[in-house]
C-alpha cells in the first residue's frame, strides 16, 4: 500500500532528521530539547502510531524538521511500532528516507546500543551518534574515549546529557555538518559477512531486492539483504514485501538449516564480534565496579512482600488523587461554566438562541474542560512513573495477574484510573507499546465503576432500598454500593478474558522487559506530556463531545412549544391570585413552572424517543420516562439525575440526595396503579448503568486514540447489549422468583 | 547443561544455546546481547510475578520463567 507523504512534509521542503534509538535512552528528552515550541503530533500514514515532529534551527540559521521515531532495540521488528521505526530509519515504503538519522545511545550501556548503530551504518543513512547520559558515567567509575569511538565508527559522536542539557549545540553543529556533506555520516558498513556461505546467502537475496530500496548502493544492498534474511520467514508480519524476496529468504534459510548453519546467529554474532573486539578500548574503567543503586532499590521494590505493599500504597495514592483531589477543581470548572451560562442568559435576549448557547454550546464546552484536572493529574503520575523507570516495575509485578486476563502488565494503571473516570484512563493506554494491548484495554476500561455512576447509584439506592443494617452492623445501602463495585470489576475481568481470547486473540508474544536504571524524572518532559495529552484530548475528542452535546440538547428541546413562556407566565399569574403566604405562593409558582417544563420535555424528540424505545426497555422493567433519562445520560451518566428531575417536574437543579426527587420516584405508578420503581427495577437500572456505555466522552476518547469509528461503535454496541442482557436476566429472573 | 531454574539467584552462568522454536524471541534476545558464550547473571527470581531478571552486558532484562526455560546455560566458576 502506497501512502501519501505525511502532511507535515509535503508543504515544506525542510530536510528531515529522524531521532531514533533504543527505548530508555532518553531519546524523547533529546527530541524535546532540540525542538522549540513548534511541535506537531500526527500519525504515521495508515496506522495509529503517533508521529511527533518539530523544527530545529541549525547554527547557520537553516531550519530542519526533526521526527521522533519510536524506540527500537534493532532493525528487526516485534511490534507495529518497531516496524514503523525501521521504515522511518531505513526509508522503506511507505515512508520516505530521512536526510539524516540521529541515534541516541545510552553511554552506560554502550555495547548493546552499538548494535543498532552498526545496522544503521550498514544502511548508509547519514548518521550522527548522540552519546547520551554521559553524566551517569562518573558514578559508574567509567569513562568513554569519544574520539576513539568516533574514529572506529567513522561518524560524528557527540557526548551529551539530555537531562542536564549539555552537548546540544555540538549535536546541532554535527547534524548541520552531516546534512552539508552526507559522506561524513556514511562511512559504510563496519562489518561484512566473512564466511563464504553467508556471503552466498546475501548475494542470492540481493538479486531479489526491489530497486527503489537499494538505490544502487552496494553496501545498502548488502544491508537490506541481511535485514531480509533476519526479518522474513513464513510467518513474518511485514506488509509490502515482494513475494519472490520472501521466497528466496525462506529457500536460503532451509538450505542453511540443512547445513546445520544458523543465519540469525551468524549475522548477530558478526556485529557483536566487531563490538566486543573494541568495547574495552571505548569504555575505560576508572575504579572498581560500583554497586548498582538501582539493584539495591529493586531489592526492596521488587520484593514479593515489601515491593507489593509499596506498589499498592503508590496505586492507592494515584487513585485517591484522581478520585477526590481533583474534585474541587472540577466543581470550580463546572461552577465557572454555570456562571458563564448565567451571564450569557442575562446578556442575550431570552429565546431559542440563548438556550442554544447556554444549553448546547457552553454546556458542551463545560463537559470537555471538566476532564482536564483528571487528565493532567493522571499524566503527571504516568510521566513520573515512566521517567523514573518504575512503570517497567509495575509491568514486572503485575505481569502474571494481568496476563491471566489477557492484558499487558502495564494495563494496570489505566484500569485503576478507570474507577475514577474512563476518559483519562483511555488516554493513559498510550503507556503500552502494542496497538492490540492498547485497544483491548480501552474496550474493558469503561466497565469499571467510574465516579459518574455514583450519583445514579446513590439516587436509586436512596429512593428504593431502605436504610438498615445486616447482621447488626453492616449497612445494607453501603453493601449494595460495594456490591456494584465488585460486580463491575468482575465484569471487566470477564470481558478482558473473553475479548483477549476471541476478537483480540493473538499469538502469545514472549515477554522481554527491560528494567532500566532508576533515574530522576525530567520535569520539562513530564510537563510537556501532560500538556500534549490534554491538548490532544481538547482538540480531537473535544470536537466530537461538542457535537454530541448539541445534538442531545436539540433532542431534549425540540419541537419547541413557542407558547411555553406565555403559559408559564399565565400559570404564575393564576397562582399569584390564590390565597396563602408569599412563600407558599412562590413555591407553588415554581412547581407549576416545573410541571409545564416537564410536559414540554415529555413531548420533545427525546420524549418521543423514550416512548419509541419503551418496548425494548420494558422487559428490563423500565418505562418511557426512564427511557428519556437514559437518552439524556448519554451526555454523561450523572445527567440521568437532572434529566429525571425535569421529567418528574421537580426542576433540573436536583441532585441525587434530593428528597423530592426520591419521593417522586418512589410514588410513581403505572396506569394499573402498580409502582414503577420497585427495588427490583432499581437493581435492574443499576446493572444497566454499570454495563452500558452511557458516555459520549468515552466514545470520543476511544475514537481519538484508535483513529477509527469502528472501535467506539463496537464498544457502544457490545456494552449496551451486555447491559440489556444482564438487566433482562436480573429483572425477569427476579420476577420469576416472586419479586416485583 | 542447565536450565534457568537450576541456577541460584545471584550466580553467573554462560549461555550455551536456545531450545525451542520461537525465532523472533530468540533473535531479539541475541540482539540484546544474549549470544551463546555470553556471561549472564541471574539477578532474581520473583515468585509472585513469575518472572526472572537477568543481567547481560550491563542491562537488566526480565523474562517470564516459562519462556526463559528455552535458554540453556553452563555454570561458570
Amino acid at each position: 500500500m502506497k501512502h501519501a507523504v505525511p502532511a507535515a512534509r509535503s508543504g515544506s521542503k525542510l530536510p528531515v532528521v529522524a531521532i531514533a534509538g533504543n527505548p530508555n535512552t532518553g531519546k524523547t528528552t533529546v527530541f524535546n530539547r532540540l525542538t522549540g515550541s513548534d511541535r506537531k503530533v500526527g500519525n504515521y500514514p495508515g496506522v495509529t502510531v503517533e508521529r511527533h515532529t518539530g523544527r530545529l534551527d541549525l547554527p547557520s540559521g537553516r531550519a530542519i524538521e526533526i521526527v521522533d521515531v519510536p524506540g527500537t532495540y534493532s532493525l528487526s521488528a516485534r511490534s507495529r511500532e518497531e516496524e514503523i521505526a525501521i521504515q522511518a530509519v531505513a526509508g522503506l515504503a511507505p515512508l520516505e528516507p530521512p536526510d539524516a538519522v540521529v541515534l541516541v545511545v545510552d553511554a552506560t550501556q554502550l555495547s548493546r546500543n552499538l548494535y543498532i548503530v552498526l545496522q544503521v551504518l550498514e544502511l548508509e543513512v547519514p548518521l550522527v551518534v548522540a552519546l547520551n547520559m554521559m553524566d551517569s558515567l562518573v558514578a559508574r567509575n567509567e569513562e568513554i574515549d569519544v574520539a576513539r569511538l568516533s574514529r572506529d565508527l567513522g561518524v560524528p559522536v557527540v557526548p551529551m546529557s539530555g537531562s542536564q542539557g549539555t552537548g546540544f549545540e555540538e549535536l546541532a553543529a554535527q547534524i548541520e555538518r552531516v546534512l552539508a556533506d552526507p559522506q561524513v555520516g556514511t562511512p559504510g558498513s563496519r562489518w561484512i559477512p566473512v564466511t563464504e556461505a553467508l556471503s552466498a546467502d546475501v548475494s542470492a537475496v540481493s538479486s531479489k531486492l526491489p530497486r527503489e530500496w537499494t538505490r544502487s548502493s552496494a553496501s545498502r544492498e548488502r544491508a537490506l539483504a541481511l535485514w531480509a534474511l533476519l526479518s522474513l520467514d513464513e510467518s513474518d508480519e511485514w506488509a509490502g514485501i515482494p513475494a519472490e524476496l520472501r521466497a528466496i529468504v525462506i529457500e536460503r534459510r532451509v538450505l542453511a538449516q540443512a547445513a546445520d548453519r544458523h543465519i540469525d546467529l551468524e549475522v548477530i554474532r558478526g556485529r557483536y564480534g566487531w563490538i566486543d573486539a573494541r568495547i574495552d578500548t571505548f569504555v575505560k574503567r576508572k575504579g572498581p565496579i560500583a554497586k548498582s543503586l538501582s539493584e539495591s532499590i529493586d531489592a526492596v521494590l521488587l520484593n514479593p512482600v515489601a515491593g507489593f505493599a509499596i506498589f499498592l500504597v503508590l496505586m492507592a495514592i494515584v487513585f485517591q488523587a484522581l478520585f477526590s483531589w481533583t474534585d474541587p477543581l472540577m466543581q470550580l470548572i463546572e461552577g465557572g461554566f454555570d456562571s458563564l451560562s448565567g451571564v450569557i442568559s442575562s446578556v442575550l435576549p431570552s429565546g431559542l438562541f440563548q438556550q442554544f448557547v447556554t444549553g448546547g454550546v457552553i454546556a458542551g464546552f463545560g463537559s470537555i474542560v471538566v476532564f482536564l484536572p483528571q487528565i493532567l493529574l493522571l499524566f503527571l503520575f504516568i510521566g513520573l512513573l515512566e521517567d523514573t523507570g518504575y512503570m517497567a516495575r509495575v509491568a514486572f509485578l503485575m505481569d502474571r495477574s494481568m496476563r491471566m486476563l489477557g492484558l499487558h502488565g502495564r494495563a494496570f494503571v489505566p484500569m485503576l484510573s478507570g474507577y475514577a473516570c474512563a476518559v483519562p484512563a483511555i488516554l493513559a493506554t498510550r503507556t503500552m507499546e502494542r496497538q492490540r494491548d492498547r485497544t483491548l484495554t480501552m474496550m474493558v476500561i469503561p466497565l469499571m465503576t467510574c465516579s459518574a455512576r455514583l450519583p445514579v447509584y446513590t439516587l436509586v439506592i436512596g429512593a428504593l432500598f431502605p436504610a438498615g443494617v445486616l447482621l447488626g452492623f453492616v449497612p445494607t445501602q453501603g453493601l449494595l454500593m460495594i456490591g456494584m463495585y465488585l460486580f463491575s470489576t468482575l465484569m471487566a475481568f470477564v470481558a478482558a478474558a473473553v475479548l483477549s481470547r476471541t476478537l483480540f486473540k493473538a499469538t502469545a508474544v514472549p515477554l522481554i522487559l527491560e528494567l532500566p536504571p532508576y533515574r530522576y524524572p525530567h520535569w520539562p518532559s513530564v510537563l510537556r506530556m501532560m500538556i500534549q495529552r490534554s491538548k490532544a484530548f481538547l482538540f480531537q475528542a473535544g470536537g466530537v463531545i461538542l457535537v454530541i452535546s448539541i445534538v442531545l440538547w436539540a433532542l431534549l428541546t425540540f419541537p419547541r412549544d413557542a407558547t411555553l413562556e406565555t403559559r408559564i407566565a399565565t400559570a404564575r399569574a393564576v397562582v399569584a391570585t390564590q390565597s396563602g403566604s408569599p412563600e407558599e405562593i412562590a413555591g407553588r409558582q415554581v412547581s407549576a413552572e416545573d410541571e409545564l417544563r416537564a410536559e414540554v420535555l415529555r413531548s420533545s424528540y427525546a420524549g418521543r424517543l423514550g416512548h419509541a424505545i419503551e418496548p425494548v426497555i420494558a422487559p428490563l422493567g423500565f418505562d418511557w420516562k426512564i427511557g428519556i433519562g437514559l437518552i439524556g445520560a448519554f451526555a454523561a451518566r450523572e445527567v440521568f439525575v437532572s434529566t429525571m428531575g425535569v421529567v418528574y417536574g421537580v426542576g433540573d437543579s436536583v441532585d441525587e440526595e434530593s428528597t423530592t426527587l426520591r419521593a417522586k420516584i418512589k410514588d410513581e405508578t403505572r396506569t394499573n396503579g402498580s409502582r414503577v420503581y420497585t427495588p427490583l427495577v432499581g437493581l435492574s437500572l443499576m446493572i444497566f448503568f454499570a454495563l452500558a456505555c452511557q458516555c459520549m466522552s468515552t466514545l470520543a476518547a476511544v475514537y481519538r486514540e484508535t483513529k477509527s469509528w469502528g472501535w467506539p461503535v463496537f464498544l457502544f454496541v457490545y456494552m449496551t447489549v451486555l447491559a440489556w442482557v444482564a438487566s433482562f436476566a436480573v429483572y425477569q429472573g427476579g420476577r420469576a422468583l416472586g419479586f416485583e | 547443561m542447565k536450565a534457568l531454574h537450576e541456577i541460584r539467584p545471584g550466580a553467573r552462568a554462560r549461555l550455551t544455546r536456545f531450545v525451542g522454536g520461537d525465532r523472533s524471541f530468540h533473535r531479539r534476545l541475541m540482539e540484546l546481547g544474549f549470544l551463546p558464550g555470553t556471561s549472564v547473571r541471574l539477578v532474581r527470581c520473583v515468585a509472585v510475578g513469575d518472572l526472572v531478571e537477568l543481567e547481560v552486558r550491563g542491562s537488566h532484562i526480565s523474562l517470564r520463567r516459562s519462556e526463559a526455560s528455552e535458554l540453556r546455560f553452563e555454570l561458570e566458576g
